[in-house]
């Protein structure tokens, strides 16, 4: 986890939120060094967590968690992470012997001609997290990299949005712990379907992190600007949302932020 | 997963996609070569001849003096501040060679490719059959190709599965022209595909499978014919790097004097990011190709 962002969130792995969903958003960049983040943060709070990997195996988040100080082997082997590789799982459902566990159906079971909805993805993140007797974690956290795949690869946009709908009511109330999803969205973006899902979910967020690469192109020293929106609004206190921006570069095992136009190598 | 932006004519990603198959031969991979336009063999055939170390150096010398002519003595007036910065590297030099280099005037003799493994999908020879795998909804063009990259990479053991097939080498997956409607796909023929979501899961299969295997691939795709933008940006998504080719045949750009030393713009929209936080970005956005008698230099 990076310290620095949690100073800027006021987040501490002593004392983790309970009942918050974080949208994790980017534009024009690659985010997922948030993903990183979060999972380590959760972890190192001792949280259980359960991680849906869409689009990278499980040993690219390894080695990098190795170096924020994490061992997601470690975490895995002792009950704390849950760990859903979906590319892995594609490739079981795909080419897979038919025989396989009928009581079990694959958790990407849409992929398959069967099924339109996220119903078999739901019930895993449900069983993962759900406490049996000698857990003894705090809250459980849910975290998904990333959810703009799962379009691409043909849910529809509404079975998405039940699908996190549902996975709020369930992890969020229910449980009383956090959901982090990562979206991808771009400016004058023709994937309508990813867009009217994206500011669904910015509706209902609690924290919003939109990451953003910057508009006048790649800098050696600003790798782009991160946007932290507070959604106190949705508290009813007649408050607006509070925004804070600021810019951040990544280095190999921790990524700093800074206020805008002051850059470690402008100063 | 290499994903090409094809350039109108496929002329220069063509060039692109030899050189990927290339290298291979020349490094001892083995190749699998997939295309529903030319038979693989066809494809085989022209691959450019490598270059050995000495000639390699005197095609270089020609092209190393043809640069420092240009000296760029004036003093800068706006731009002051890059005034004292170092001048930027215009070819490789000899000390950061990566891979290897080829002569594209001369093919690549039979010889070199005795010792490697080819296995080929040509889309129109392929047997028509179900595939056994669960198809998904996909395009069966896509679905025949992915069980049959399923079935290589399984049999010559480049998923580990089998112990005793110690694999010590790579395939390398070359894939031509995906979403043409050769492949029966209609994406680069209508503005309203009947599928869009075919080439999307292709890929994203595909990339399960060249994440469990030693396996690398690279594909080119007719871009500038797909109408839908949101395949494109899915696309980028689910591919690891993506580079576009634009060439300057038949554009305004043919007749810019900037241009005249060029044939076309290299565009890198994404570069991995793998196994760490970080990934290896150049210092140079603003690539340009040109293709000379013998040589394809990005610079």
């Amino acid at each position: 986890m990076f310290a620095e962002l949690n100073e800027l969130l006021d987040a501490s792995p002593q004392r983790p939120e309970s009942g918050k969903f974080t949208l994790l958003r980017d534009t024009r960049t690659d985010g997922s060094f948030l993903v990183h983040h979060f999972l380590s943060f959760y972890l190192r709070a001792g949280c259980k967590v359960c991680f849906v990997a869409l689009l990278q195996s499980f040993s690219h988040y390894n080695i990098v968690a190795q170096k924020l100080g994490v061992s997601l082997t470690a975490a895995k082997g002792r009950g704390q992470l849950v760990f859903l590789e979906g590319l892995k799982s594609c490739i079981d459902l795909v080419f897979g012997e038919e025989e396989e566990q009928p009581g079990q159906p694959s958790p990407l079971q849409f992929l398959s001609e069967s099924t339109s909805d996220l119903k078999a993805l739901f019930d895993f993140v449900r069983t993962s997290l759900t406490p049996n007797g000698s857990d003894s974690w705090k809250g459980p956290v849910l975290l998904v990299d990333d959810l703009s795949v799962l379009l691409s690869v043909g849910a529809a946009p509404v079975a998405v949005l039940d699908f996190i709908h549902y996975c709020r009511a369930a992890v969020c109330s229910q449980l009383k712990g956090n959901i982090v999803v990562l979206v991808h969205s771009n400016e004058d973006s023709e994937d309508e379907e990813n867009e009217l899902v994206v500011n669904s979910l910015c509706h209902h967020s609690d924290l919003i992190l939109w990451v953003e690469g910057l508009a006048t192109g790649f800098c050696k020293d600003v790798h782009g600007q991160i946007k932290i929106i507070k959604r106190v609004s949705l508290q009813l206190t007649a408050e607006p949302d509070l925004i804070q921006i600021y810019q951040y570069k990544i280095q190999d095992k921790n990524v700093t932020f800074f206020a805008r136009g002051l850059s470690a190598a402008v100063l | 997963l290499v994903f090409t932006e094809e350039d109108t004519y496929g002329l220069y990603s063509n060039l692109l996609f030899k050189y990927f198959l290339a290298e291979g031969v020349v490094c001892g991979h083995d190749l699998f070569v997939a295309s529903a336009k030319e038979h693989p063999d066809n494809i085989l055939k022209e691959l450019p001849a490598p270059l050995l170390d000495d000639t390699y150096r005197n095609e270089l010398g020609e092209e190393g003096t043809a640069v420092k002519s240009e000296d760029f003595q004036d003093s800068m007036k706006i731009a002051w501040r890059y005034q004292n910065l170092p001048k930027m590297e215009a070819s490789p030099t000899s000390s950061t060679k990566f891979g290897h280099y080829y002569d594209i005037s001369k093919r690549m003799s039979p010889e070199l490719f005795q010792s490697i493994k080819r296995h080929s999908f040509y889309l129109h020879e392929e047997s028509s059959l179900e595939p056994k795998m669960k198809a998904c909804n996909m395009n069966s063009a896509y679905a025949r190709l992915l069980q049959s990259i399923q079935r290589i990479i399984y049999q010559e053991g480049f998923d580990g599965s089998d112990p005793q097939k110690k694999q010590k080498t790579i395939l390398r997956i070359g894939i031509q022209s995906l979403g043409s409607l050769l492949w029966g796909d209609d994406i680069c023929s209508s503005d309203t595909p009947e599928d869009i979501h075919s080439l999307t899961k292709f890929l994203y299969v595909l990339r399960g499978l060249l994440r469990k295997s030693l396996s690398a691939c690279i594909i080119t795709v007719p871009a500038h014919l797909i109408q839908n933008k949101a395949i494109m940006e899915r696309v980028t998504n689910l591919s690891d790097m993506v580079v576009g080719l634009e060439s300057f045949i038949g554009s305004e750009r043919e007749t810019n004097p900037l241009y005249k030393d060029y044939h076309g713009l290299v565009h890198v929209h994404q570069i991995p990011r793998l196994n760490s936080l970080i990934c290896d970005v150049s210092d140079t956005k603003d690539l340009a190709f040109r293709l000379k008698r013998k040589l394809f230099t990005i610079e």
